[in-house]
């Protein structure tokens, strides 16, 4: 549990360090569990063993590790050095007058999520689970389903203490070019070992949310764009890929608010603030290639669609039913197989609805299938020239590895940059340097900055040589 | 790297002209163009290679390459990686020989065995080096179904493949601690100027055929594969078929 009032101090205390940080060979791989590598994971268990793993990182340098859920390889380094930032993971304060969080870059978003509530604060930006750390979540400049009310989470950060390749320890605030740098800069700026978050307040830790089935996708863009959007805090929708033609894109979109006191039934409102949202099952590493496919899809479409109500108005719901459903489920990544999957998350802008309509026909017109999607808006983007959310409209599928699979997404890659959009980092596991690029009008500027504040290329991971991100 | 869906940025093929190399590296191509070193000595052979390789859209270097100059081996990997991480090498040189005259001929059996053998091991161990370093990719061999049992009418090259064979079987373990996939190919008969006007074999297959196996294997990470896949099993039973019977068969 958190200390309260605001805290200064940033020296390790000695009681939690001994020795020199434990270090192990380990292969890594994302979320995805696609392209495993071997690297020297270190456990740092303070700011110095950062600083001494930085500065003797050898040739291959080092990056930052959080949770592993980014999908793909931003967080593993072949042959180099991988710190496992988790170990990090102090509640320094929570301020409950200014709503000022100060902790650990290790410190995951469902650790902080369960030590705000009780002073009736929130975490500003929750992406599609918890389990992410501060330091990533800045790192990949995350994104969650109030992005068209709140920004993403680099947007809350009021200040950042990272260590540079020097080994040196910066604070950094968000009048400084190397502070944008450094959100949605993916942990190849430096590593991030702690932050200040603005918390936001709430009653409760409840949601109230509208429901609203559309028969296609343009049903869905009407009530995305007649305005009733900006009215809740959170939306998103899940659409079909599988169906074609009169019911393409069909979708249940969910939208809500966090609730008052006062819209809570009488039983909630005892413990409004009262944070329940238990693991249910682990799923076990035995599921065989291919389970995902045409005919399970399609019957998870099927079902997912019906069981939605057409319309509904004012319904509690927890977090775990309105917002994280999947964190239910320990390794839910495994029921894909041993070749793993990936996730495609793009963004188009607005005004481009007939690329993105072009877009999800391609997609479920295509023999791959994709049971967990999301539609959602975006509102605008912030400063950093990585960031991902940019004002328009996000889509995120979900395809197994099968052959086959490369070429598509290299075509979904040239629909989305003809339309002018872009693919997210965090999800990202397969494209060309020169489509990630393609796609960030500011790559450049960023990388000038970041090749100056690491001028020897001490920061470096698979996805950094796989996109040429880096020296 | 190797992406997710299991395409090399970068490949090392050493045998810069080998019909199947070319081949396996077209397949990887044809997928996402990428960087290519062709380790060969220089020719008209190698010049298309570049060429065609270059129309597929591949970045192309080449490297002056002589299997019989062992004391060159190191230096010619140590070119290969200054352009960055090799994803995966490709060990495709060889030489099939005169078996009647291998067997007759010291000079051309030494040769088999130092260009089939010695040459393997020699850019086998250089390789190993640099891919332990850089802790990930993944080592293509490719061997013969000839080596898994002498036969009468194919044995000086056969006892050198079985070497060949043995020696990447070892390293595929030594390797794997480093995060290095090793991959052994067996193929049985393929058409291609190695081969040209001998009989074919039963389950004759083509270079383009034997690619696909390859770039399957480097993709799953699957450690011996033979090409076409059935010839598993031909070979298994093979090698139990006794001797006075085997020496009777056609083959």
């Amino acid at each position: 549990m958190s200390t309260l009032g605001p805290v200064t101090d940033t020296t390790v205390p000695h009681s939690i360090r001994s020795g020199a940080p434990a270090r192990r060979t380990a292969a890594l791989h994302g979320w995805g569990r696609t392209a495993p590598t071997l690297a020297q994971l270190v456990t740092p268990r303070g700011v110095e063993d950062v600083a001494e793993a930085v500065r003797t990182a050898g040739e291959r340098g080092v990056i930052a590790r959080g949770l592993g859920r980014s999908y793909g390889d931003p967080a593993q380094n072949a042959g180099g050095v991988v710190l496992d930032m988790p170990g990090l993971d102090r509640i320094h304060a929570i301020d409950p007058d200014t709503g000022v969080a100060d902790v650990d870059a290790g410190v995951s978003l469902d650790q902080l999520m369960r030590a705000a509530l009780p002073h009736g604060l929130w975490v500003p930006v929750l992406p599609g689970t918890r389990q992410v750390t501060i330091g990533g979540a800045i790192g990949a400049d995350v994104h969650g389903k109030n992005h068209h009310t709140k920004g993403s989470f680099g947007n809350h950060v009021e200040w950042l203490q990272i260590v540079l390749a020097d080994g040196s320890v910066r604070e950094l605030t968000p009048d400084s070019a190397l502070f944008w740098a450094t959100v949605g800069g993916m942990g190849l700026t430096g590593v991030i070992v702690r932050a200040r978050i603005r918390l936001h307040r709430t009653e409760s830790a409840y949601f109230v949310v509208d429901t609203d089935r559309t028969d296609d996708l343009d049903g869905l863009l009407e009530l995305l764009t007649d305005g009733s959007d900006d009215t809740y805090g959170y939306s998103a929708a899940w659409f079909d890929t599988t169906s074609t033609g009169a019911k393409l894109g069909r979708s249940v979109l969910t939208r809500g608010s966090l609730a008052t006191v006062d819209q809570l039934p009488a039983k909630l409102r005892r413990d409004p603030l009262k944070f329940d949202a238990p693991q249910l099952l682990s799923f076990p590493d035995v599921f065989p290639n291919g389970l995902i496919n045409k005919l399970s899809v399609r019957a998870f479409s099927e079902l997912w669609f019906r069981k939605a109500p057409r319309r509904q108005r004012g319904s509690v719901q927890n977090i775990t039913a309105f917002y994280q459903v999947l964190d239910v489920f320990g390794g839910w990544n495994r029921i894909y197989g041993s070749r793993g999957f990936l996730q495609y998350q793009f963004v188009v802008p607005r005004g481009e609805e007939t690329a993105l309509r072009r877009i999800v026909e391609r997609i479920s017109r295509s023999p791959f299938d994709s049971a967990l999607n999301v539609f959602k808006r975006f509102g605008a983007g912030n400063d950093a020239p990585l960031s991902f959310p940019t004002e328009g409209w996000t889509i995120t599928v979900d395809f197994p590895i099968t052959d086959g699979l490369s070429r598509f997404c290299t075509e979904l890659d040239e629909l989305v940059l003809a339309a002018g959009g872009r693919l997210y980092l965090a999800k990202e596991s397969r494209t060309s340097p020169e489509a990630f690029a393609a796609g960030y009008p500011r790559f450049d500027e960023w990388k000038a900055i970041r090749d100056a504040a690491d001028p020897a290329g001490v920061f470096a991971s698979d996805m950094s040589r796989r996109l040429k991100l880096t020296l | 790297m190797i992406d997710a869906v299991g395409n090399p940025q970068s490949i090392l093929l050493l045998g810069g002209t080998s019909e199947i190399g070319l081949a396996t590296v077209r397949a990887f191509a044809s997928d996402r163009p990428m960087r290519v070193v062709l380790a060969a000595r220089p020719g008209p052979r190698l010049d298309a290679a570049r060429a065609e390789l270059e129309a597929l859209g591949c970045g192309v270097e080449t490297i002056e390459f002589d299997a019989t100059k062992l004391d060159t081996h190191a230096e010619v990997v140590r070119k290969a990686f200054a352009g960055g991480d090799i994803d995966v090498a490709i060990v495709a040189f060889g030489l099939l020989g005169d078996n009647e005259k291998a067997w007759t001929d010291v000079e051309h059996a030494v040769e088999l065995a130092q260009v089939n053998y010695t040459a393997t091991v020699s850019t086998g161990v250089a390789l190993a080096e640099r891919f332990r370093e850089q802790g990930h990719g993944s080592i293509v061999a490719i061997s013969s179904v000839a080596g898994e049992r002498a036969r009468r009418s194919n044995f000086v090259y056969g006892s050198t493949k079985a070497g060949m064979d043995a020696f990447y079987t070892g390293l595929t373990e030594a390797l794997r601690e480093y995060g290095v996939t090793v991959t052994i190919v067996r193929p049985g008969f393929v058409h291609s100027k190695m081969t040209d006007g001998l009989d074919p074999a039963p389950l004759a297959t083509t270079p383009q055929a034997v690619a696909d196996v390859i770039t399957d294997a480097v993709r799953n990470r699957k450690e011996l594969v033979w090409a076409p896949a059935p010839m598993r099993f031909v070979m298994s039973a093979l090698r139990h078929v006794p001797r006075p019977i085997f020496r009777k068969l056609p083959i």
